[in-house]
């Protein structure tokens, strides 16, 4: 029996690696909120990525309960923010948006079940202030 | 010294498949495909700082009003409190939100506390001026207090209340449910149901 010709084989692999780089995104933040988001029946997709920005609402992971207590914190990019702090950051997801998408940019507000509304209303309003109206409060779905 | 021209032996490639599966398999770590998905809502503009508090008065047969305290106790009520119109319910579950949503919204049996008829305007189309309950608003108050799960789960409920409406009005009148339909019919059932939740600042309710 003659041998399999393999030469072809980083070639095939290449091209797998390849669709899954176009397919995929980075992820891009390592979390620091444990989030455990409810769960709706009226849930739909998030459609397009690059419209989205992500604001994470939950409570601090084990490491950071010492200094910031078990209270849910908001976690923009890489780091705890303050209220205070979205404004700056919506404006600069915004910035860096091409000009026809700005106006259906989307803010997915992922909130832990057992946060207090009172901090998810501040969040709201600074989004108001910021011009994101646009919100999704992110769930899964329940059957 | 050797004259010839020394060859050039040729590169061992048969490892590179196994770079390029490493390559692989660091990206399918990285990347994540799966889709967030949740409720879409739309917030209202920042309040203007000049206007004046209270220029727009509701009546009160128009506004639901759902409140959920520090423990996480939901009620309603709605109707004209002075002409003794008011329904004033404590202790709701979420789910029983939806009927209770979709009886005020459509005010099938023309109800003196619920919300009043008006011709539309603009003109709808396929429809033309049905008369439509456009002035209604449903209000979600909550406490600084009330759990996040709750106000999902009331949000959920309602925005079941607009579909299984606009569903039921797609069933009637074209066949199809909401989603199915083109969209200028798509467009006509928002008219006759137009989606008001309001996301009004939350008010000191119940306690502290």
């Amino acid at each position: 029996m003659p041998e399999l010709n393999t030469s072809s084989l980083p070639d095939l692999i290449f091209t797998v690696l390849f669709f899954f780089m176009m397919v995929t995104s980075m992820r891009e933040v390592t979390m620091k909120v444990e989030i455990a988001t409810p769960k709706g029946t009226e849930i739909t997709k998030l459609e397009k990525k690059s419209l989205v920005t992500n604001i994470y609402v939950g409570k601090p992971n084990k490491e950071y309960r010492a200094q910031l207590g078990s209270e849910s914190r908001i976690q923009l990019n890489d780091a705890f923010a303050e209220v205070g702090h979205i404004h700056e950051y919506v404006k600069q997801e915004r910035d860096g948006m091409q000009e026809r998408d700005k106006p259906f940019m989307r803010i997915a507000l992922k909130v832990d079940e057992n946060t207090q509304m009172g901090l998810v209303t501040d969040v709201k309003m600074a989004l108001r202030e910021a011009w994101a109206l646009n919100l999704t409060y992110v769930g899964g779905k329940r059957e | 010294m050797a004259k010839s021209k020394r060859k050039v032996p040729g590169l061992n490639g048969s490892s590179t498949a196994d770079i390029s599966f490493i390559l692989l398999i660091f990206f399918l770590t990285t990347t994540s495909m799966n889709v967030d998905s949740g409720l879409e809502r739309r917030l209202p503009p920042p309040p203007d700082p000049n206007q004046q508090e209270d220029d727009v008065k509701v009546k009160a047969r128009n506004v639901l009003v759902v409140a959920v305290n520090m423990y996480n106790e939901i009620s309603y009520y709605y109707g004209d409190q002075a002409s003794g119109q008011r329904v004033f319910v404590q202790d709701v579950q979420p789910k029983d939100l939806r009927a209770v949503a979709k009886e005020f919204i459509a005010n099938p049996e023309n109800k003196p506390n619920m919300p009043e008829f008006h011709p539309a305007d603009p003109p709808l189309p396929i429809f033309g001026t049905p008369m439509v309950t456009k002035n209604h608003i449903i209000s979600v108050q909550t406490d600084r207090t009330t759990k996040y799960e709750v106000y999902f789960q009331i949000q959920n409920e309602l925005m079941a209340a607009y579909r299984e409406l606009r569903d039921e009005l797609g069933m009637k009148s074209f066949g199809k449910p909401f989603a199915a339909c083109n969209e200028e019919e798509q467009s006509a059932i928002k008219g006759v149901y137009p989606m008001k939740i309001s996301e009004a600042e939350p008010k000191k309710y119940g306690g502290n």
